[in-house]
């Protein structure tokens, strides 16, 4: 099973990636091979199998709502590539 | 044709908690820009999201009074998409397995009668940053701002039970009340506490099939929400009866212009990749949490305005604007307690401090300077004969502006009712003596006159005597008539 | 008195009775780690101003008598533990300039119990390979043979240890990454229960999956750094509310324990040096008095393929953060998504890109029936295998990789060879179960050989005896490599 060129540049914009064209083509390949591997899991009947999401049965892990101190401004800033007036600095956003 | 619109609503409602849904932030309102940040909520590596008990508490007090069944196993999910004020580049929410379903709210319908308003779900989430865009010209940038980021949202998703914009109104009003109610929500739409976003279509009358949808996004009033609902109605109506087609899409609802527009994006339709959140175990809640919250739950606004109505003897619409609030029916209440006549005390209310409070820019009732204490005392005042209503108005004036209680003011201003029937007696004959002519008028059978008299005692006594006194004894001096 | 490749315990003695000051600890492996780190490339960073100081402090408290177990012993950090002041880069360019402002809890802890930071180790960027060889800092070169693969991830761990470049060191595993390459470097590599050891602070890769555990001389010295580290953490929601079992006085006591092996772990492909070194460790344990009994793991074939659906879709979701907007790397393109789409680019290497296309494949509408749900159902499966095995054994005992260390390059171009090189440590990450890796020794070409224990979860005090009742027995010689 090849994945098209197509598929491949649609979960390249959905993951943000910009990729080259020898790796959309690389991409292809390996996906394709890995998706080909991964069809073996077809081989099993498993409509009487409950999905898994977390390995323990724990539940309910909750914290009190009492306030903890913050980073402080500069400290969430520090990091930042751009900042501005105390806040992170963007290309501009055309708000949807 | 005869056409009916169809909506339904999703109204996203900030929770009233201390801190963070899934941090230990202040979820506080208008501090300085991203001073109400840490590793959680503005997404660092390594960092984990823990959820706030209190979160889900509020949660289940909303479950009890919308009449939505809580889903005892429920779990959240990430919500995948890029967006510079979504700082993990997920937001948590929940997705297949939300904590409420299958809920309900009253409205009136378009015949008078209650109609049932059904709610597909709620669920808790986490909210996203806020972007601000300078309005230095050229400036070719935003700023974010993650204060927002991960405060506690719970999104309740109506049925398309909705018929028109009144309904949607309505109900969002229902809504908001009884959050308000509980507790759970400042019910804020101005600060965004609360926002609406609508899913529109139209079909034919008797059609039972739904028709193309629109959803129009951020309705943040109840007057832009009847105002776009009108407007995207008659948008479809007027495309499908001239051979056009419905397109399903997101819109906006211009404000200035009173009319939607297409947010038309070149970015490709939205794929969310939804999966449950591994980082957080599943929500188990047992019959004896619900007990807890049940017992905890005010009563409800639909509830108190019949008690209103049975146990105070309120008229409809009195219990109506009283039950508004929890603060002002437990205002009423204190009142009454103290003071047993309702529809008085209703009527001052009503008449009175709210008139006052809405001069001042509408605050809540808890920062009225005439406690219920006072408003009571006063009346008891009238009651006891001590004060007149008219002199009441004079005293309710008082206490408001300087918030001392009702004795105080009668006793520091003098407003004690004159009852000596002989310092009365004796004020009527200075009139009569300063005013021959008019008595003369008087009893030549000008009987109208007898207001003028009685007028000018009452202003001799600067309003305190008694004003049916004051009549009789006029009467009595000037005969008993022509 | 020669410093370096010495185990925790002897250490401690050293530093107890005063014979040598934890300072002088960090001088002779800061030394030692001058010398070699140039050519096996384990550090990525480090920290030697940091590392004197808190040697200093350390000493301080060893002369007032507070002294704990790990007080003064130095120690290396995998790069993807978070670290206050020091940059964490996780063995990427995306992270370029990162400095974290906090602590993870682990990092903490040891900063509590006065450990000593050396500085942060190697890996494959994100955690993501086998090999050590998706570092943005170049690969790591296994100590025995610098032109084979330390393994991976953890990669630097593994070879610092090993080479004596920390007297233990800190790693993650989420498909192996701590057990495979201290199978590959000769060293004891341990990977918890799932939610014994927290998590907050560890960059995440596969959230599901991940845990942080001990790489370290010899088994003794897994069960004193795991004691420091586990425990419940109200920070991560995942991290288990279970008592932490004494584990620094191990009894080397396998009388009675059954011990089982699995028929699936020997299979085709399984060097045959690998399969008898490991069949030779079973016989240890069995002539020390454990009952061992063949088990069946039927899911164990579908283990890769499973993992390889669960472990990229979390990471495409986990690692949607790097986005050039709060912290790391910035290339500025024509606009917003411009940027985004250049920075992610930049800044993530091939095996990463090649991760967030499959995990966010696997998760795209239409898909996720066909792959997510059906590996987390077959992800049940594999857990019930366990579960039924663990009823009739105490331990599993198997082979932790097929084959001793690759050549560098060897399987770089084929991610699925790479992928299938996992294929014995993965069923313990998907089963949430502890695992261990001990040395069972070496190739006629002088490479490490490692067998693996895994025991039920929470049960690593059981694990620790079984792995040190052998090491005592066997009588390994602690890894000297030749290098230098």
């Amino acid at each position: 099973m090849g994945i098209p060129r197509e598929d491949v540049l649609h979960v390249a914009r959905l993951a943000r990636l910009d990729l080259t064209d020898e790796e959309i083509k690389g991409f292809a390949g390996q996906l394709s091979a890995i998706l080909d591997y991964v069809a073996k899991l077809d081989e099993l009947d498993l409509s009487d199998t409950e999905p898994m999401a977390h390995v323990h049965e724990a539940v309910n892990a909750f914290r009190e709502d009492r306030v903890r101190p913050p980073l402080g401004q500069e400290t969430v800033l520090a990091n930042a590539p751009e900042a501005e007036d105390g806040c992170f600095r963007v290309p501009k956003v055309i708000e949807a | 044709m005869a056409w009916e619109m169809v909506v339904g609503l999703e109204v996203h409602a900030q929770l009233l908690t201390d801190t963070k849904i899934f941090c230990g932030c202040s979820a506080r309102f208008g501090a300085e820009p991203n001073s109400q940040v840490c590793p959680v909520c503005m997404g660092l590596p390594g960092a984990l999201p823990v959820l706030n008990r209190k979160v889900v508490e509020y949660t289940l007090k909303v479950a009890l009074a919308t009449h939505c069944r809580v889903a005892p196993f429920s779990r959240f999910a990430r919500k995948n998409y890029f967006y510079p004020d979504l700082p993990k580049g997920y937001q948590i929410s929940q997705y297949e397995l939300p904590i409420l379903e299958h809920g309900w709210l009253e409205v009136t319908g378009a015949d008078g009668g209650a109609k049932r308003i059904g709610i597909t779900r709620i669920h808790m989430e986490e909210d996203a940053g806020k972007l601000l865009h300078p309005e230095t010209p050229g400036a070719d940038y935003s700023l974010v701002d993650l204060n927002r980021a991960c405060v506690p949202l719970i999104e309740i998703v109506s049925e398309p039970d909705i018929r028109s914009p009144k309904e949607a109104a309505e109900y969002v009003r229902r809504l908001r009340e009884i959050l308000v109610y509980l507790g759970v929500c400042d019910g804020n739409m101005n600060e965004g506490s609360l926002r609406v976003d609508a899913n529109v279509s139209v079909r034919p009358k008797g059609e039972t099939r739904l028709g193309t949808r629109t959803e129009i996004k951020n309705l943040n009033s109840f007057k832009f929400l009847e105002q776009a609902l009108a407007y995207e109605a008659e948008r479809q109506i007027d495309l499908l009866e001239t051979g056009g087609e419905v397109v399903q899409e997101t819109r906006l609802f211009d404000t200035q212009k009173g009319i939607t527009l297409s947010m038309r994006s070149k970015e490709e339709a939205h794929d969310y990749r939804y999966f449950p959140d591994p980082d957080l175990p599943p929500v188990v809640i047992d019959p004896a949490w619900i007990e807890r919250v049940q017992a905890d739950l005010p009563e409800l606004p639909d509830d108190k305005r019949r008690r209103f109505q049975d146990e105070h003897g309120l008229p409809a619409q009195d219990a109506d604007l009283l039950c508004q609030s929890r603060d002002l029916a437990d205002y009423f209440e204190a009142a009454v307690r103290l003071h047993h006549n309702p529809k008085a005390v209703a009527n001052w209310i009503m008449g009175y401090v709210l008139r006052e409070l809405n001069k001042e820019g509408a605050p809540p009732i808890t920062e009225a300077p005439v406690t219920p204490e006072h408003l009571a005392g006063m009346l008891d005042l009238v009651r006891k004969g001590e004060i007149s209503t008219n002199i009441a108005k004079t005293v309710f004036d008082e206490m408001w502006a300087t918030g001392k209680p009702p004795e105080v003011v009668v006793e520091e201003k003098g407003l004690r009712q004159i009852t000596d029937t002989s310092a009365i007696e004796a004020l009527v004959d200075e009139v009569l003596a300063r005013n021959p002519k008019e008595v003369e008028a008087y009893r030549a059978g000008k009987t109208k006159l007898l207001g003028f008299f009685v007028g000018q005692v009452m202003r001799a006594t600067k309003g305190k005597a008694d004003p049916q006194a004051v009549n009789r004894l006029v009467r009595e001096k000037l005969g008993a008539g022509p | 008195m020669d410093l370096v490749g010495r185990t925790i315990r002897e250490l401690r003695a050293f530093l107890d009775r005063g014979e040598v000051t934890s300072e002088d600890l960090v001088r002779a492996y800061l030394d030692r780690i001058e010398g070699w780190n140039p050519r096996i490339n384990a550090y990525i960073t480090v920290t030697a101003e940091l590392a004197l100081e808190m040697a200093r402090a350390a000493d301080r408290r060893i002369r007032s008598g507070q002294a704990g177990p790990l007080t003064g012993i130095p120690v290396g950090l995998k790069d993807l533990l978070i670290t206050e002041g020091v940059r964490t880069t996780c063995g990427s360019r995306i992270l370029e300039g990162f400095v974290p402002p906090y602590d993870g809890t682990v990092v903490a802890r040891l900063r509590q119990a006065g450990a000593v930071f050396l500085g942060k180790l190697n890996m494959d960027e994100f955690a993501m390979g086998s090999s050590n060889e998706t570092s943005a800092f170049g690969p790591v070169r296994n100590p025995w043979d610098p032109e084979r693969v330390p393994g991976g991830s953890s990669g630097g761990s593994a070879a610092a240890v090993a080479a004596g470049l920390a007297a233990a060191a800190l790693g993650s595993d989420t498909g192996g990454s701590i057990r495979q390459p201290a199978a590959l470097c000769g060293v004891v590599g341990l990977k918890p229960t799932y939610g014994r050891v927290s998590r907050y602070g560890l960059v995440a890769f596969a959230s599901s999956l991940d845990q942080i555990g001990p790489l370290t001389a010899d088994v003794a010295d897994a069960g004193w750094v795991l004691e420091a580290i586990a425990g419940h953490d109200p920070l991560d929601s995942t991290s288990i509310d279970r008592p932490v079992p004494a584990l620094r006085d191990l009894q080397p006591e396998v009388r009675g324990l059954r011990v089982g092996v699995p028929r699936e772990y020997f299979i085709e492909g399984l060097d045959p040096e690998v399969e008898a070194a490991v069949r030779r460790a079973v016989g240890v344990l069995e002539d020390l008095g454990a009952e061992v009994r063949e088990v069946s793991l039927p899911h164990t074939g579908y283990a890769v393929a499973t993992y390889y659906l669960i472990a990229p879709a979390e990471a495409s979701s986990n690692l949607a953060r790097y986005d050039g907007v709060k912290y790391g790397l910035r290339v500025a393109g024509e606009d917003l998504i411009d940027t985004y789409r250049k920075t992610r680019a930049a800044g993530f290497g091939p095996e990463v890109k090649r991760r967030i296309m499959l995990g966010t494949y696997a998760l795209s509408a239409g898909y996720y029936d066909a792959y997510y749900l059906k590996a987390q159902k077959v992800r049940a499966r594999v857990a019930e295998d366990f579960r039924r095995a663990f009823q009739q054994v105490d331990v599993i005992a198997c082979p932790t990789t097929p084959t001793p260390a690759f050549r560098l390059g060897e399987k770089v171009d084929d991610p699925l060879q790479m992928y299938l090189n996992d294929i014995f440590t993965i069923p313990a990450n998907l089963a949430g179960l502890p695992g261990i890796n001990v040395p069972c020794g070496f190739t006629a070409q002088g490479l490490p050989m490692g067998f693996q224990l895994l025991a039920g979860p929470f049960e690593e005090e059981i694990l620790l005896r079984a792995a040190y009742a052998y090491e005592q027995a066997a009588g390994i010689k602690r890894p000297k490599p030749a290098l230098g």
